[in-house]
C-alpha cells in the first residue's frame, strides 16, 4: 500500500490487510519503530508491549491465512489507557500506589479490544486515577501535545490523544468524567467521544467518579472513531449500570455525513466570556459550514449549565473519596511504613500519603467535606438538585433541536506547567464537556480548525441524547469531510512540533 | 452562600478521616485552595431549590438482575499474587488493635 503505514487511518490499514498487501505484524512493527523513534519526546506511553503485540499480530495473521472469520479492525493496532486492566501487562492509573501493579484480569474493554482482533501495543500516561486536564498529575511525569511540545496533550486521556496525534498508534481508548476524552482529543486536533453513559461497560476501568466514567474512542477520522465506538461498547453483564440496549449504528451514521434538515441547537451559555477569540472564531464559522450543508441552525438557552461545573466539582470529588478508600495498602498496590509498630489504620495513612498525588488528595479531601455531615445538605445534595437541573435543561434544548453544538474547550492547549499550581484554572478546561458527563448523553469532539492567534487545533463538540450516539456521527463526518475539502487535507497535516515541517 | 473559611485544624480533621498522614507544609496548602474551591462551588446553593429532587444516576436502570449461574473466582493464588505481603496463604496485615 502507498505511504507510511504510520500515516493510515485504522480502516485503511484493515482494508489493507483484508485485501492482504500487507500484513498485521508489519503494520504493528510499523507502529513499534514509531514509538521507538518518538516517544522519547512525546512520552505518550507507560508501558510498551512490544513482544506481547507482535504475537497478538502473529495470532491475527494466522487467523486470516487460515480463513477464519475476522472483525472489521483486526490486526490494527491501539493504545490503551491504563485505566483499564489486563492480565498481561501493569495497570497504573498513573499514579504511584498502583506502579508495578500487574492485574488478576482484564477489563471488559479490554477483552472486547482482544475479541475484535485490535493489536494492544502498551499503556497510556494519564492524570491520576484521571483527574486532571493535561497529563501534569501523572506520578510519572507529563505527555507532551504533538503540535507543540511544550504543551499539554490534555487530559486526563492525554497519553491516548498524544499517541494518535503523534502516529504511533491510529486508535487509542480513554475514559470521559468531565471531559477526559473530548478535551484531550480537541487539543490535539484529533476525534475524541464520550459515548452515552452506561453504553461502554466501566467492569476493570478503575474507578474515579462511578455515575459519570465512561469508556470511549480516540482516533484521527470520524469513521476510525465509530468503528472503535462500536468494537468496545455494548451490554455487560459484569457492569450494573450497563445499558442493555443495542449499540447506536455510529458506523453507519459515521459514512452517511449528512446534515440536510437537521437541527442543530447552539447554545448560548457554551461560548463568549471565558472563551479564547480563535476558538469562538472557528467555531462560529464551523456553525455557518453545517448551514451551508443544509442543516437548520437554532440558538437556545441551557440557563443551569453554568452551574454545571460547580456541581461536577462536588459530585466527581464525593464519589471519588468513595472510590479510592480501597487503596488500604493490604491487599494490592504500594504498602509504606510497615515497620512492625505502626497500626494498620497508621500504616495505610502513610501508604495513601505516600502513593497518591497532590491532586488526588485534594479531591479527596474535597469529597469527604462534601459528605460529611453537616455539610452533606449544603454541597453534594444541592449538586445532585443540580445535576436534574442541567437533564432538564437538556431534554428541553433537544426538543428544539436535534443536536446541540459548543466549542469543545474554552482554549487551546496551554503550556506545560502554566496551570500546575492553579486548580481552578485547571478545573475550567472542562467547562463546556462537563454538562454532557453530569446528564450522562453523548458527545463528540472534532477538529475544526486552528486559533489565528496561535496556530493550535480547536475542537466542536456535537452533543447529541442519550442513546442517540449515531447523531454525533453523522454531524462530525459531515464537518470532516467539508473541512478537509476547503483545506485539501486532513487538519493534522499541518502538526510540525515532532516532524518538523508538515506535509 | 454565608461559608465560613476552611481552616487548617479542619484540613487536619478531613485527612484523618480519609486516612491521609498530610504533612505541615501540606495541610498549609491545602486550607488555602480548598477555601478557594469550597467557595466556588458552593454556587450550587443559588439554584438548587427546595422540591428539586436529586439525580444520583443519570441514566438509571432498575432491577438488574443476572442468571444465577457459578463463575469459578480467579482463586487464592491469584488473588494474594500482588498482595504487599502474604503468609500462610492469607493477606499479612500489620496490627490492628492499639497496644494500650
Amino acid at each position: 500500500m502507498d505511504g507510511e503505514l504510520t500515516r493510515q487511518t485504522a480502516a485503511g490499514l484493515a482494508a489493507a490487510m483484508a485485501a492482504g498487501e500487507v500484513s498485521a505484524v508489519e503494520v504493528t512493527q510499523a507502529h513499534l519503530d514509531r514509538i521507538t523513534a518518538v516517544d522519547g519526546r512525546v512520552k505518550a506511553f507507560l508501558h510498551v508491549a512490544a513482544e506481547r503485540a507482535l504475537a497478538a499480530a502473529r495470532a491475527v495473521d494466522d487467523q486470516r491465512a487460515a480463513g477464519a472469520p475476522l472483525g472489521p479492525l483486526a490486526g490494527v493496532p491501539i493504545a490503551h489507557k491504563d485505566v483499564f486492566t489486563t492480565a498481561d501487562m501493569p495497570t497504573t492509573c498513573g499514579s504511584k500506589i498502583l506502579e508495578g501493579w500487574q492485574p488478576p484480569y482484564d477489563a471488559t474493554v479490554t477483552r472486547r479490544l482482544r475479541e475484535a482482533g485490535l493489536v494492544i501495543l502498551g499503556k497510556t500516561n494519564m492524570d491520576e486515577f484521571a483527574m486532571g486536564s493535561s497529563t501534569e498529575n501523572s506520578a510519572y511525569g507529563p505527555s507532551h501535545n504533538p503540535w507543540d511540545l511544550d504543551r499539554v496533550p490534555g487530559g486526563s486521556s492525554g497519553g491516548s490523544s498524544a499517541a494518535v496525534t503523534a502516529f504511533e498508534a491510529p486508535l487509542a481508548t480513554g475514559t470521559d468524567t468531565g471531559g477526559s476524552i473530548r478535551q484531550p482529543g480537541a487539543v490535539c486536533g484529533i476525534v475524541g467521544v464520550k459515548p452515552t453513559y452506561g453504553g461502554s461497560s466501566r467492569y476493570g476501568l478503575v474507578a474515579f467518579a462511578s455515575s459519570l466514567d465512561t469508556p470511549g474512542p480516540l482516533a484521527r477520522t470520524v469513521l476510525d472513531a465509530a468503528l472503535l465506538h462500536e468494537a468496545m461498547s455494548g451490554h455487560d453483564p459484569c457492569d450494573s449500570t450497563s445499558l442493555d440496549a443495542a449499540v447506536p449504528p455510529v458506523v453507519a451514521a459515521a459514512r452517511q455525513a449528512d446534515v440536510s434538515g437537521l437541527r442543530v441547537g447552539v447554545v448560548t451559555e457554551l461560548g463568549g466570556e471565558g472563551y479564547q477569540p480563535g476558538v469562538m472564531q472557528r467555531f462560529t464559522e464551523t456553525v455557518e459550514l453545517l448551514e451551508s450543508l443544509g442543516a437548520k441552525i437554532v440558538e437556545l438557552s441551557c440557563p443551569h449549565f453554568a452551574y454545571a461545573l460547580p456541581a461536577y466539582y462536588l459530585i466527581a470529588p464525593s464519589e471519588a473519596s468513595s472510590n479510592l478508600a480501597r487503596f488500604d495498602a493490604m491487599r494490592y498496590g504500594l504498602r509504606a511504613g510497615d515497620d512492625g509498630v505502626r497500626s494498620a489504620e497508621e500504616v495505610m495513612s502513610v501508604t495513601r500519603a505516600a502513593g497518591f498525588g497532590a491532586e488526588v488528595k485534594r479531591r479527596i479531601m474535597l469529597g469527604t467535606y462534601a459528605l460529611s455531615s453537616g455539610y452533606y445538605d449544603a454541597y453534594y445534595g444541592k449538586a445532585q438538585q443540580v445535576r436534574t437541573l442541567v437533564i432538564r435543561d437538556f431534554e428541553a434544548a433537544f426538543e428544539q433541536a436535534d443536536v446541540l453544538v459548543s466549542p469543545s474547550t474554552p482554549t487551546t492547549a496551554f503550556r506545560i506547567g502554566e496551570r500546575a499550581d492553579d486548580p481552578m484554572a485547571m478545573y475550567l478546561a472542562d467547562l463546556a464537556t462537563i454538562p454532557s458527563d453530569l446528564a450522562g448523553n453523548a458527545a463528540l469532539s472534532v477538529p475544526c480548525g486552528l486559533a489565528p492567534e496561535d496556530g493550535l487545533p480547536v475542537g466542536f463538540q456535537i452533543m447529541a441524547p442519550v442513546l442517540a450516539d449515531d447523531r454525533m456521527y453523522r454531524v462530525g463526518a459531515a464537518v470532516e469531510a467539508a473541512l478537509q475539502r476547503r483545506w485539501g487535507h486532513p487538519l493534522i497535516d499541518e502538526a510540525r512540533g515532532l516532524d518538523g515541517a508538515g506535509r | 452562600m454565608a461559608c465560613m473559611p476552611i481552616t487548617r485544624e479542619e484540613v487536619a480533621h478531613l485527612a484523618r478521616l480519609a486516612r491521609l498522614s498530610l504533612t505541615e507544609e501540606e495541610l498549609d496548602r491545602y486550607a488555602g485552595q480548598l477555601d478557594v474551591i469550597i467557595s466556588s462551588v458552593a454556587r450550587v446553593g443559588e439554584v438548587a431549590a427546595d422540591g428539586i429532587p436529586p439525580t444520583s444516576q443519570a441514566v438509571p436502570v432498575t432491577n438488574v438482575f443476572r442468571d444465577d449461574v457459578i463463575v469459578p473466582p480467579i482463586g487464592a493464588a491469584a488473588a494474594l499474587d500482588q498482595a504487599p505481603a502474604a503468609e500462610a496463604g492469607q493477606f499479612r496485615v500489620p496490627r490492628i488493635l492499639a497496644e494500650d
